[in-house]
């Protein structure tokens, strides 16, 4: 009788093994929409990338957007944010009303004058801190050219232990076709700060593959 | 100081070599005895270590097959007692029911029987009464008639009056030979009864001598298991192994089984339970899953031991009927419950899924899917429904293969020990001459370094010995002793 019940124990022990997978850890993304300037044109690819997010993400997950406008370190800026609920059906709902919400704000975004990109980052930070997930994600969708209000201070150290940092659809400006190397300082400059803070960074210029945003 | 320093004892270094070899060949020679005896006493001790660990694997072996015979032995005594109560069982049951109405049987025979004999006896052919005047007619008849025309007259009514009776008498026995075919035709059925119920007889005859055969086999078995025959034990071994690699098989199937029935439910229990929680690290709804299924094996377990299928469980075989039949229904019941509950389970997955696949077709922009394909979903549901409900009541019949395996598993485990331990003996011993044989190569070899020193002692020793033998054939044989002379 021993014996059956190690075996039975040993056959449960065989299909954890062979069917149940080891659940995965939960993931906080958190995504930064340039709205300044003329990169408002670039919002619909913006909302094809969230799609795309809602559909990776599963239950437990967390998802925020922010807008990365004059001065992003606000709660304000949060455009549309969702901790998915552990039943599948929910989470479905959820990713159908955030979806609603993300083209609310599409429709309805009006061009700001600067560009606050740490702000954003730090109030990034702040958010999935706050959310306590296994891994972090800050994307951010923008041409990483900074534009702060005089009186603003964004020289601060970013605390980004943990985290993976993405840059997508960096295009580039007028200025940088005139000296390449304006865009080539600007990207290393963030792939510095990123590094110093403890973080993971990366760029994504291709639009077509999305899939692998978060993959790494 | 360092090594090199040392070594080097005159500054040519070959010179040094030399010197350093002559100087070991010279402590290795006067050294050498007690050396020898080292070398030896130690292989000596390995050999004898080795061999003994030898020994006790191998009598721990001979405990092990000891162990493994008396297994087997009772393991294929308790099959025989079992296959032979079967068929026991199955000669009472087949007596029980067939004999039983044989008294019936026996008057029904014999009521065909009278009735047989009443109609043979009705169907005996009488031969009419021949008319008893006709004699009388006769001699009328025989009167002359001497042209008297009355007298013709009446001889003439005579004839026709006799050939009248005789056509009634033939007609009269043909009435009675019909009557008596009737009768005759009549017993046909009741023979035909009487043959039915003679080949259902023989029949039954037939197989209870076929199943006496089958009993006098299994007994015959029996006596070779009691008797611990070398031949009981070679059947019953070959037997274990493949019955143990039959029902791994098996098991295997169910194993896929129960992970299709897994997959079948693990999504659906994200829902009760919730997807993200978990159980030393794996998710509560998958676990919840295996425990159902774990659950559907027990019942089943349990609902094979209380219809006496298996034997895993002394305790309820041992129950009274009553409570047996009544735990044959409650394990029903819950199998029930359960196969109505995984049903639920596939179809909400179902559900799920489609919901999934149209978020994400919404995400992704592609729209909802095509109305062809829709309108099939039915079938993919109800097969996942039928899987649900069904594959519960097919993992009932673990228990069979599962006994099987527990059972040819010992025999199995037992062989497999009885072959490590031998291979481990083997291999010791092996060792053992091993080191025996090496200890006589370092022996050779350490002489092989001192050749030097052995090759003058044995010209010196040779030398000597040339000497003595031809002081000795100049002086003549030693006198011998007066003891010597009369040995």
């Amino acid at each position: 009788m021993n014996r059956c019940a190690w075996l039975v124990s040993m056959m449960a022990a065989l299909l954890l093994q062979g069917c149940g997978e080891q659940a995965p850890q939960n993931r906080g993304v958190y995504l930064l929409m340039d709205t300044s300037g003329t990169y408002t044109k670039e919002l619909k690819n913006a909302q094809q990338l969230i799609n795309v997010i809602l559909v990776k993400l599963d239950p437990g997950d967390s998802f925020a957007v922010g807008r990365i406008d004059t001065g992003s370190f606000s709660e304000k800026d949060i455009v549309a944010k969702v901790t998915f609920d552990d039943r599948p059906s929910q989470t479905n709902q959820q990713k159908r009303h955030f979806r609603d919400s993300v083209d609310t704000f599409v429709k309805s975004v009006k061009s700001a004058k600067f560009t606050d990109i740490s702000g954003g980052v730090l109030q990034a930070i702040e958010y999935l801190n706050e959310k306590g997930n296994d891994r972090k994600h800050i994307l951010i969708f923008s041409d990483l050219k900074e534009e702060l209000p005089n009186g603003y201070v964004r020289d601060i150290p970013l605390q980004l232990e943990g985290y993976d940092v993405v840059a997508l659809n960096v295009t580039k400006l007028r200025s940088d076709n005139v000296d390449p190397r304006e865009y080539l300082d600007r990207l290393e400059a963030w792939q510095r700060r990123v590094e110093e803070g403890g973080g993971k960074w990366r760029v994504i210029n291709d639009m077509d593959r999305l899939e692998r945003i978060l993959g790494g | 100081m360092g090594f090199s320093d040392m070594f080097m004892v005159v500054p040519n270094a070959a010179a040094s070599v030399a010197i350093w070899f002559v100087v070991l060949a010279v402590v290795l020679y006067f050294a050498r005895q007690p050396a020898h005896q080292s070398i030896r006493s130690f292989v000596r001790i390995l050999h004898n270590a080795l061999r003994l660990a030898a020994s006790s694997i191998m009598s721990a072996e001979q405990m092990l097959q000891a162990r493994n015979r008396e297994v087997l032995l009772a393991a294929g005594r308790e099959a025989a007692e079992r296959m032979i109560e079967r068929e026991f069982e199955r000669v009472e049951a087949m007596v029980h029911k067939d004999l039983a109405e044989y008294p019936a049987l026996q008057r029904q025979v014999s009521e065909e029987i009278t009735r047989i004999a009443e109609d043979y006896e009705k169907s005996t052919n009488v031969p009419p009464d021949p008319p008893g005047w006709s004699k009388a007619v006769e001699a009328v008849a025989g009167i002359p008639v001497k042209g008297d025309p009355m007298v013709g007259q009446i001889l003439q009514d005579i004839h026709t009056s006799l050939v009248k009776a005789q056509a009634k008498a033939i007609e009269e026995y043909r009435k009675s030979s019909l009557m008596r075919h009737a009768v005759l035709k009549r017993i046909m059925p009741y023979w035909q009864n009487v043959q039915q119920v003679l080949t259902s007889v023989d029949k039954n005859i037939t197989s209870v001598v076929e199943r006496s055969k089958a009993i006098g086999r299994y007994m015959d078995e029996y006596e070779e298991i009691l008797k611990k025959s070398d031949k009981a034990v070679r059947v019953l071994s070959a037997s274990a192994l493949s019955q143990f690699f039959v029902s791994a098989l098996v098991l295997c199937v169910a194993i896929g089984g129960a992970m299709i029935n897994f997959t079948l439910i693990a999504r659906p229990m994200a829902e009760m339970v919730g997807g993200q929680s978990l159980i030393m690290g794996y998710r509560t709804s998958e676990i919840a899953a295996l425990v159902i299924i774990l659950v559907e094996v027990s019942m089943g377990l349990f609902l094979m031991e209380s219809l006496r299928i298996t034997r895993l469980f002394p305790v309820i075989g041992a129950l009274n009927d009553k409570l047996r039949v009544r735990m044959i229904w409650i394990t029903f019941s819950i199998l029930l419950i359960l196969a109505s509950v995984e049903a639920g389970l596939a179809f909400m997955r179902e559900i799920l899924l489609q919901d999934e696949l149209a978020t994400s077709a919404l995400l992704r922009g592609e729209g909802m899917p095509a109305h062809d394909t829709a309108n099939f979903v039915w079938i993919t549901t109800a097969a996942q429904m039928g899987m649900g409900f069904i594959l519960p009541f097919a993992l009932v019949f673990v228990a069979i293969p599962l006994e099987t395996f527990v059972h040819s598993l010992r025999a199995v485990l037992g062989m497999s020990g009885v072959g490590v331990l031998r291979g481990l003996a083997m291999a010791l011993r092996f060792l053992g001459n091993v080191f025996r044989y090496t200890g006589g190569l370092l022996v050779n070899l350490y002489d092989l370094f001192i050749f030097a020193p052995l090759w003058i002692e044995g010209a010196l020793k040779g030398g000597s010995r040339e000497r003595h033998d031809r002081d000795g054939e100049a002086e003549g044989p030693e006198p011998m002793t007066i003891r010597e002379v009369s040995a």
